[in-house]
């Protein structure tokens, strides 16, 4: 699904390198954790493969795809197979958290009424079904969190991506949205999930990769 | 501002009804319209009065015949040369009525052979005419009033190429306005653009969200434009009739395309605006 061999990523040509000779390969339908202290290296690394950047050296595949040397038309496609859970949620305040859902589906050019039902029946499945004219702003950041989340997974990407999904959660919380997640990563899609809280994944045995200061320490 | 229903949102994801403002661009594309308006309005009337000209008193000449000349065979002369449509005798009375307003009963008095001539065209042949009529009927005399009436037709026709200049700087203008107005739509929404382009949504999506709704705005500043256009092209036409010979028809058909028009420049800026700005995302 994944394939990073000798990645290095650079924020400007003269900056230290935000990831440095990275290798590491994800199967298809696993589930990841993504661990490291602040500035380790994690939110490059899911830019790189939501495909928000693209590697300043070295080789990377995402869906068996080249993206190093994929022409820029060919990316929107394969971003649309990407669910991205954002730390900061990034739920477009003008929208109703119905529309923030149907986003993904609007974008994949889905028919109004289907669209509308799926996003509705996300929606439920995050335990925010009686919200769905509320504006983000009405919520709380656990509920705009599962609104992330429900649109981050409503059009069934293959690979679902989620950037410190908990920082802003109590544990309870935590649990709520990471139990979504394995949901996600049972009926099918290959998971990856940064995050510094080591008892998440205590709590979750899932294959790891350890980054610090842009270097892969751990992969297993 | 009543609440828009979920759908209506829907179909604007980018928020831009409430980023683009829906005032300030149509106002200033209906000042746009307007002139475009009064720019196509004098480029007509200028073609109008050069084709008068061109084809009214322009396109006759007198001449006046030496006495020992008859006036059928010249007239049948002048006729064959390039450039004269018809060759007219004026007859003594009809000249005599043209002189009683000056004299009085001229019937009397001994008038040359005169001969109207009527030009195909005020073209290069006509300015020629004089040495060719001179060199038919030698010692005839030419009235050749088509010269300056030429130079004005002249004018008439650089005031309608300057009519069309202005029509495009007006165009070119309205474009940068709309580049400008876009530019302030993308910094508006910069964060919402980039998160519908990492959920994959394509440049042409995108750009075509944004012209969209410029070009509703464009379309509804160049109708307001228009309307306001018609009742001073109407007052205009009736201040050109005199020198038309008739009022200017309104160029109604001109107006109705102004909006589509404004609305097809809006809408190919922001998409090429909104574009290039997109190039610079992965």
């Amino acid at each position: 699904m994944v394939r990073l061999d000798n990645i290095t990523l650079r924020y400007r040509p003269d900056a230290k390198p935000a990831l440095d000779r990275v290798d590491c390969h994800l199967a298809a339908g696993s589930f990841t954790w993504l661990m490291g202290p602040s500035g380790a290296g994690k939110s490059s690394l899911l830019k790189l493969l939501q495909l928000a950047m693209r590697p300043s050296a070295g080789q990377l595949y995402v869906m068996d795809r080249p993206i190093h040397t994929a022409r820029r038309q060919e990316l929107p496609g394969l971003r649309r197979r990407i669910g991205v859970v954002f730390q900061d949620f990034r739920l477009l305040p003008h929208l109703d958290v119905l529309e923030n859902v149907a986003l993904p589906l609007r974008i994949a050019g889905r028919g109004e009424r289907q669209l509308l039902a799926d996003a509705t029946e996300m929606l439920r499945w995050v335990g925010l079904g009686d919200r769905l004219k509320a504006r983000p702003e009405e919520l709380s950041g656990g509920e705009q969190q599962r609104v992330a989340l429900a649109r981050a997974v409503v059009a069934r990407p293959a690979l679902l991506l989620a950037d410190e999904p908990t920082s802003n959660l109590d544990e309870a919380q935590s649990r709520r949205v990471v139990a979504l997640l394995q949901q996600m990563h049972r009926l099918g899609s290959t998971v990856v999930v940064a995050t510094h809280n080591q008892w998440l994944a205590e709590e979750n045995p899932a294959a790891i990769l350890r980054l610090e200061a842009g270097r892969l320490l751990e992969h297993g | 501002m009543a609440e828009r229903t979920p759908r209506a949102r829907g179909r604007d994801p980018l928020g831009l009804k409430r980023a683009m403002a829906d005032r300030l661009l149509p106002g200033l594309v209906a000042a746009m319209a307007l002139l475009a308006a009064l720019a196509m309005a004098g480029a007509n009337a200028a073609a109008a009065m050069a084709s008068r000209w061109e084809g009214g008193a322009a396109a006759a000449m007198m001449v006046q015949l030496p006495r020992n000349i008859a006036v059928a065979p010249a007239a049948a002369r002048l006729a064959g040369l390039p450039g004269v449509a018809e060759a007219i005798a004026l007859d003594h009375d009809r000249l005599a009525a043209l002189l009683r307003p000056w004299l009085g009963d001229a019937s009397g008095l001994p008038l040359p052979g005169m001969i109207e001539l009527r030009l195909t065209s005020l073209g290069p042949a006509s300015l020629a005419l004089p040495a060719a009529i001179e060199a038919a009927i030698p010692g005839a005399q030419v009235e050749a009033h088509g010269v300056w009436v030429a130079r004005l037709s002249a004018l008439a026709r650089s005031l309608q190429a300057l009519a069309w200049l202005v029509l495009a700087l007006v165009a070119g203008v309205a474009a940068a306005m709309v580049a400008v107005a876009t530019r302030a739509g993308i910094a508006a929404r910069r964060a919402t653009i980039v998160i519908l382009h990492d959920m994959g949504a394509t440049d042409g999506t995108i750009a075509r969200r944004f012209a969209g709704r410029i070009a509703w705005l464009a379309g509804l500043g160049a109708v307001l434009g228009a309307a306001a256009a018609a009742p001073l092209l109407w007052l205009l036409g009736g201040l050109a009739a005199p020198l038309l010979g008739d009022t200017l028809a309104m160029p109604w058909l001109a107006l109705a395309a102004l909006p589509p028009a404004a609305a097809g420049i809006a809408w190919a800026t922001a998409h090429a605006a909104v574009r290039l700005w997109l190039r610079s995302l992965p």
